[in-house]
């Protein structure tokens, strides 16, 4: 056990242990930073260079921000879920703090997707918005996360259990909401038609789900680190008050 | 104490209080015959009601009425510290949970008991032309958003800024059933009655209400723990 004092809570023992190998950024950190903030400065570069799209031309070059944007968008949704569950399984704090910064991580991509999304759709389908299946999952998906984020906010104590809930919930309702908005959209034919994103893989759009899927690592991994130095900060004034 | 006596225990005592003090049935109804009413105001030009608009006034309705009842119930259990002396009881969390959501589904049966008929006679729609499916879909909706108003507003007792986070984090998440539930409805009222459209409605709302109650339960436990 601890060479201090008995006096020391067991709690904020735990606070501490949980905490140290989240506050210490690892050796591989900062070097993906440069390489991340790299291949940022170079993808205009490599974008500019693609051929142009037969149908949409230059317009279509968003899609190389739009797409790593929308993965990043479930690829944080799914750390998000995956997390919830192992906290309230397991009750370790490193968990809750991966599942807030991966909600954090949920809204910043879903508004990169959700503004991208519209002003690609303005100039090759002429409207803004249409309630399509996808944009419509979307939308609700990001506003479960939006929910998250405030229930952590301004839910007090206990929030954290009850936003890992809502990271479930909201988790196994993803295909309940595909469904419903598919049938709710069938049943009433379209007026525009909705072309599926290309599928040619070129290079530049592994450059750029490569670059984006390291800023999603590498946002999470110091954002759990802005968490676990908070709890060391309650867990050492909490020891002050002895 | 086995689990169907527990719940039934807890239901009682909930349709007891209500009958007794009748505050929250009573707000409600007047709250959600209110809320009809404005959209009836805001909908009608020249006395001719919107198509369409009635499945969509009946359900908006039954969640904000929905949502209230939830909040006043669990708050009262919250000033009497009935929810403490439950959750110290010998009694099993999934039995609490159970009896809690029953006590809301009939509450909010009674609700759209009164709210049908309103909204059939002010919007002038047959909505009472299928009640079968009329109360397949009621039942399962209500069950729906029960079952995540319940889990959230047992959590949020202790919580501060729970009359607002309540909603927050309920309508997103029954976003399926709000979309099943009002086209579900709107199905019943077309002149010809597609069964096949209404059958896919009334199954996704079952899945939901199984997948979610599952899940509550599950969670409830975990939740509740101080």
């Amino acid at each position: 056990m601890s060479s201090k004092n008995d006096s020391r809570p067991h709690f904020e023992e735990t606070i501490v242990n949980h905490s140290n190998a989240d506050i210490t950024l690892p050796a591989w950190f900062v070097p993906a930073a440069v390489v991340c903030g790299l291949m940022f400065v170079v993808s205009p570069v490599l974008i500019a260079n693609t051929p142009y799209e037969a149908t949409m031309g230059l317009v279509q070059k968003i899609f190389y921000y739009h797409l790593p944007s929308a993965f990043m968008f479930l690829l944080g949704g799914i750390v998000c879920g995956i997390a919830s569950a192992r906290y309230l399984a397991t009750r370790n704090p490193h968990h809750d703090r991966v599942a807030w910064a991966a909600a954090e991580l949920i809204v910043l991509f879903g508004v990169l997707t959700l503004v991208t999304g519209p002003l690609w759709a303005r100039k090759s389908w002429g409207v803004w918005w249409t309630w399509d299946v996808r944009l419509t999952s979307s939308l609700v998906s990001w506003l479960l996360a939006v929910s998250y984020l405030l229930v952590r906010r301004y839910g007090g104590p206990g929030s954290d259990r009850l936003a890992a809930a809502l990271a479930l919930f909201g988790m196994a309702n993803v295909p309940f909401i595909y469904i419903s908005v598919n049938f709710w959209r069938t049943i009433h034919p379209l007026t525009t038609v909705v072309p599926t994103l290309p599928s040619s893989f070129g290079v530049p759009t592994w450059f750029c789900i490569t670059a984006f899927l390291l800023l999603f690592v590498l946002l999470l991994r110091m954002r759990v680190r802005l968490e676990a130095q908070r709890a060391r900060l309650d867990a050492m004034y909490l020891s002050l008050d002895e | 104490m086995n689990f169907a006596r527990i719940a039934w225990l807890i239901l009682r005592k909930d349709l007891t209080v209500e009958v007794r003090s009748g505050e929250v049935a009573f707000t409600t109804l007047l709250f959600a015959v209110s809320c009809v009413l404005v959209f009836a105001f805001a909908f009608v030009r020249e006395g001719i009601p919107p198509q369409g608009a009635a499945p969509a006034v009946l359900w908006i309705a039954v969640m904000f009425a929905g949502t209230l009842a939830l909040g006043r119930t669990f708050d009262r259990e919250r000033q009497s510290e009935t929810l403490r002396a439950l959750l110290l009881a010998p009694a099993g969390r999934p039995a609490v949970y159970t009896g809690k959501l029953l006590g809301i589904v009939v509450l909010l049966a009674g609700l759209e008991l009164l709210l049908v008929p309103l909204v059939a006679f002010l919007f002038q729609e047959p909505l009472l032309a299928h009640p079968f499916w009329l109360g397949a879909i009621l039942l399962a909706g209500t069950i729906g958003f029960s079952s995540v108003g319940t889990l959230f507003a047992a959590m949020l007792v202790r919580a501060r800024s729970r009359d607002m986070l309540l909603p927050v984090l309920l309508y997103p998440i029954s976003v399926p059933v709000i979309i099943a539930s009002v086209h579900g409805t709107d199905a019943l009222l077309q002149d010809h009655l597609e069964v096949g459209v209404l059958r896919f409605w009334v199954v996704l709302l079952l899945c939901f209400d199984v997948v979610f109650v599952t899940l509550a339960l599950w969670t409830f436990e975990a939740l509740m723990t101080e």
